[in-house]
């Protein structure tokens, strides 16, 4: 008996379990690494043991002798093929491989192709470089300093480390609310650097056919379609000649955005070996010289009158870039959407300014399912809005209640210039507080904390802003960001979509089906979903950001409705009437009030190819395909609480509830969603109380393996309570927004208010990320008050 | 491994030893020459082309490359090829045949315990010797047998769910 996998019909959107984990769960899906061609050689990389120094010399020499090794590449050797730097997708370059000098540790300087991964690490070991050192920059604060060393010196002219200084809001009108307001709050707050540590690392097979000139690169990216354009335009590959394979991911969040030189380096490889190359990193190169995330220092502060009326925020941030500005954010956007900081609440006035810096750290900023920094944009508003409660000594929840948006007021332009599209955020609170009995929860803690006992609720309601985005003012690196889609139907009724997002974990292959599903009536069963492959897809952006069902799963839905529209005129010469005499009926069409005069969309298919007459004007066959461009952005948003316990004697953090109200208006696939949200709160158990990359002061990453960045196991979480509310985006297709990243934006702040909130009976307003046992002791400490409490 | 013609390829460097292992890999009796250093999550993916096992990390916490050894759950990039010489090693494609799933495989899929699927293999495996020695975990039990498996999307509750249901059918239960 033949075993049917996921043998159910569902229609349309609820919980349908995923067409991707059959071949998962049997060990069959096929991921970078797994891909093994006739002949293929290993790479591997010689990385920088300095964060900052001048290449002296590098000798190839013994390493090029080893009898497995097939080819040595230095920096110098790239440059003679102007590929020594590239192109990163902020207008800055990156070094390939170092030329002139290391700019962090980990830098790629060399590489090595062999026989097998075995042999190319041996023969690194074989490569002799001098380095001169140079002064190191690590603190942010300190590349501004004059005097400062100036790590970019390749670029002409350049004689700081500034990158660059933004600003949003208007800054008059937000100190004069400022200089007349009853209760200003300050609070300086950090969001350490995080790094997206996707469980399976970046890696690439190249393959470049000498004979024919094309090149096919398996590789660990996001946006396939984006990274083919950006190859053509960095090697000078003609565009029709490059196929990228994005094969399944091993999950992403961020990381596997941006083009690494790991990837250049193998395709370099193919090119010069005339074989395929592999290259795949380990687990310490990834936390060290990929994309990490986050990074602000941020000056907040926070006006209100007495009574508890939000009026103005402003805010001061200083960006860490690393050594080259590497962000993946729409080009008119450097600090990506920092500027929804004003969150959920409707507030009178708002700026915020910014400089970015150059330090000698790898590059990144933009990663972790930051949506481009809104999980920066939130931490500062819900933490400002709790100091403010602190402050005003007031329940942060009627705080929150006093000043939240209400559903008469949008669409809502804040007075940064975001047009919030929809949302009823009282009701979602109110979901939070009733499935987390707050009121109940607030008695308890009222209760230990006459015994003593440390226990935090914690509460954010945030705003997210996801979709990017509409093309008159959102591209990335001059690519507008726009999806495609293509439906076909076959003549037996059974369809193909193909997408231009990239799933790396997130369930595309059922949701997608589904979307179609509901708009065309064929069985999600009988819909497969490719991606990954720019030979067999549409041209588009990618996942990243929450886009994927703000903009892929708008051109899905708008192309199944060209797609139903045309089966309505095939139907009017099927049931020979005209087509405003038909109705559609999830499938059906059938002439208006007479629902035994009918066909099916099956029907239609097999019409459509056939011998069958067709309406006048009407081609054969049945397919259509759409570049959907968004008119703007949806606004998911949430409420959260997370009940803590601190253990007085050892300052240790329990998370032992976790309540997360999400609201992303129509729900595809409830099932999926809540498998989003419950990574989501994971990332922000794990920022808030774990996760951080760190440097000493010569520049050494003192998180570059799980050793020491630490993730959260089962162990450290909790069962999660979720909950949700419906308010629908009006201008997406079917009312959906995306959702991927709310959690993890929206849940830090949550934890770290938690945390400050059981740590009241010591007067402490704020302690930085993360909030490990050590610093929430030392800040316990701090305060003096330990021995008498304890 | 076998055949008319076998193409050497990666012919050890002549000072570099090799030894011949034997090991029962999901049943079937698989003979390699190995080097001594080569590492069994590479023998088993390179090698024997059994691309389930994977590797995140480099350090021995993520667990991706979880194996049974004569039963018990070992890291895979944590021991040499050659211990495995003489032992039964027990894959995800060992887990069961391709017509049918094994409970814990229809456990992940009908709880959504998985999402990206890359540390699902190994999960599993941790899961199958938890259950091969407790029929009837709690909770708390199933997080800690889990806990030297790192997954980075589901936030692990869907996992626990995928474990107990596993161990409910296998039970008899459902």
């Amino acid at each position: 008996m033949k075993f049917i996998d996921n043998d159910q019909r569902p229609m349309g959107h609820g919980r349908m379990l995923r067409k991707e984990d059959p071949r998962f769960v049997r060990g069959k899906g096929l991921f970078v690494d797994d891909v093994q061609l006739p002949g293929m050689l290993h790479l591997a990389i010689l990385r920088a043991p300095v964060a900052h120094g001048r290449l002296v010399s590098i000798d190839v020499t013994v390493a090029e002798a080893h009898p497995k090794v097939k080819l040595v590449v230095t920096g110098a050797m790239l440059a003679q093929r102007k590929l020594a730097w590239m192109p990163t997708l902020s207008h800055d370059v990156q070094a390939v491989l170092v030329t002139d000098k290391v700019r962090f540790q980990g830098q790629e300087v060399a590489f090595v192709v062999a026989e097998d991964r075995y042999a190319a690490r041996d023969a690194l070991e074989l490569i002799d470089v001098v380095y001169e050192p140079l002064p190191v920059v690590v603190d942010a604060r300190a590349a501004l300093d004059d005097g400062a060393p100036v790590i970019r010196d390749d670029l002409a002219g350049r004689t700081d480390n500034r990158i660059f200084d933004w600003e949003t809001g208007n800054r008059a009108a937000t100190d004069a609310v400022f200089a007349a307001a009853d209760v200003v709050v300050r609070q300086d707050m950090v969001y350490p650097r995080v790094h997206p540590a996707p469980l399976e690392t970046c890696a690439a097979v190249a393959d470049h056919d000498a004979v024919d000139g094309a090149l096919t690169l398996w590789c660990t990216t996001q946006a396939p379609h984006a990274h083919r354009t950006l190859y053509a335009l960095i090697a000078g590959l003609p565009e029709h000649q490059i196929r990228v394979i994005s094969p399944d991911i091993g999950g992403g969040f961020g990381n596997k955005v941006p083009i690494y030189p790991g990837y250049v380096c193998a395709i370099v490889a193919s090119m010069l070996t005339g074989r395929p190359v592999k290259w795949a990193e380990d687990r310490s190169e990834n936390l060290t010289s990929t994309c990490f995330a986050r990074d602000y220092r941020m000056r907040g502060e926070i006006a209100a009158t007495r009574d508890g009326r939000i009026r103005a925020i402003r805010t001061d941030v200083l960006a860490d870039h690393g050594a080259f500005n590497g962000v993946a954010a729409p080009s008119r956007y450097p600090a990506g959407f920092f500027g929804v900081f004003t969150g959920s609440y409707d507030i009178e006035a708002a700026y915020a300014s910014m400089t970015a810096v150059y330090t000698n750290k790898a590059p990144g900023g933009i990663a972790y399912a930051c949506s481009f920094r809104i999980t920066e944009a939130v931490y500062l508003i819900e933490r400002l809005v709790d100091c403010l409660a602190h402050e005003l000594d007031m329940d942060p929840v009627e705080l929150r209640l006093k000043n939240l948006l209400r559903p008469d007021q949008f669409p809502y332009t804040t007075t940064t210039g975001w047009t919030y599209d929809s949302g009823d955020y009282e009701a979602t609170l109110r979901e939070a507080l009733r499935i987390a009995d707050y009121a109940g929860l607030r008695r308890e803690q009222a209760e230990k904390r006459a015994r003593g006992e440390l226990m935090g609720i914690g509460v954010s309601c945030f705003t997210e802003a996801v979709g990017a985005g509409p093309r008159k003012d959102m591209d990335i690196a001059g690519l507008a960001m726009s999806d495609g889609a293509e439906l076909q139907v076959h003549p037996t009724g059974t369809a193909v979509l193909r997408v231009s997002c990239q799933s790396q974990g997130q369930g595309h292959e059922t949701t997608f089906a589904q979307i179609v599903a509901e708009q065309i009536g064929i069985a999600p069963a009988d819909i497969k979903v490719v991606h990954g492959d720019t030979e067999h897809t549409p041209f588009g952006l990618g996942t990243y950001g929450s886009r994927s069902t703000s903009v892929s799963g708008a051109a899905a839905v708008v192309a199944a409705r060209k797609v139903r529209d045309k089966a309505m005129l095939i139907a009017s010469a099927m049931l020979e009437i005209s087509v405003t005499d038909l109705v559609w009926d999830a499938g059906r069409i059938h002439v208006v009030g007479d629902p035994n005069s009918s066909v099916t969309i099956q029907d239609v298919a097999r019409w459509a190819y056939g011998s069958g007459e067709l309406p006048e004007g009407v081609d054969g066959g049945l397919a259509a395909q759409v570049h959907y461009d968004p008119s703007s952005l949806t606004y998911p948003n949430g409420a959260y609480i997370c009940v803590v316990d601190v253990d007085p004697g050892t300052a240790v953090v329990t998370v032992r509830r976790f309540i997360a109200v999400d609201d992303c208006g129509t729900r595809i696939n409830p099932m999926i969603i809540e498998g989003q949200v419950h990574r989501g709160l994971t990332d922000g158990v794990g920022m808030a109380l774990m996760e951080m990359i760190a440097f000493d002061d010569d520049g050494n990453c003192l998180g570059a393996s799980l050793m020491d960045y630490l993730l959260p196991s089962a162990l450290e979480v909790p069962d999660w309570e979720t909950g949700f509310t419906v308010t629908p985006s009006p201008h997406h297709p079917i009312g959906a927004k995306g959702v991927g990243e709310s959690a993890t934006v929206g849940s830090p702040p949550a934890v770290v208010n938690a945390v400050l909130d059981a740590l009241r009976p010591y007067g402490l307003r704020h302690i930085d990320m993360p909030l490990t046992p050590s610093r929430v002791w030392e800040a316990i400490s701090s305060t003096g008050l330990r021995e008498s409490t304890a | 491994m076998t055949g008319l013609f076998e193409e050497i390829r990666d012919e050890p460097a002549a000072d570099v030893p090799v030894r011949r292992v034997a090991i029962s890999v999901n049943g079937e009796r698989r003979v390699a020459n190995v080097e001594p250093r080569l590492l069994l999550a590479h023998l088993l993916r390179q090698g024997l082309r059994l691309t389930g096992t994977h590797t995140g990390c480099d350090t021995t916490n993520c667990g991706a490359c979880t194996v049974l050894f004569d039963g018990r759950p070992i890291k895979s990039c944590t021991m040499l090829a050659v211990q495995a010489d003489g032992h039964e090693v027990t894959t995800v494609e060992g887990l069961a045949g391709t017509s049918e799933l094994h409970p814990i495989q229809e456990g992940f899929k009908d709880e959504h315990g998985l999402q990206c699927g890359f540390c699902t293999p190994g999960m599993m495996l941790a899961a199958k010797a938890l259950l091969d020695e407790n029929p009837d975990p709690t909770e708390d039990e199933v997080r800690w047998a889990l806990s030297g498996n790192l997954c980075r999307c589901t936030g692990y509750q869907n996992i626990v769910k995928s474990v107990l249901w596993a161990a409910k059918k296998m039970r008899g239960e459902s």
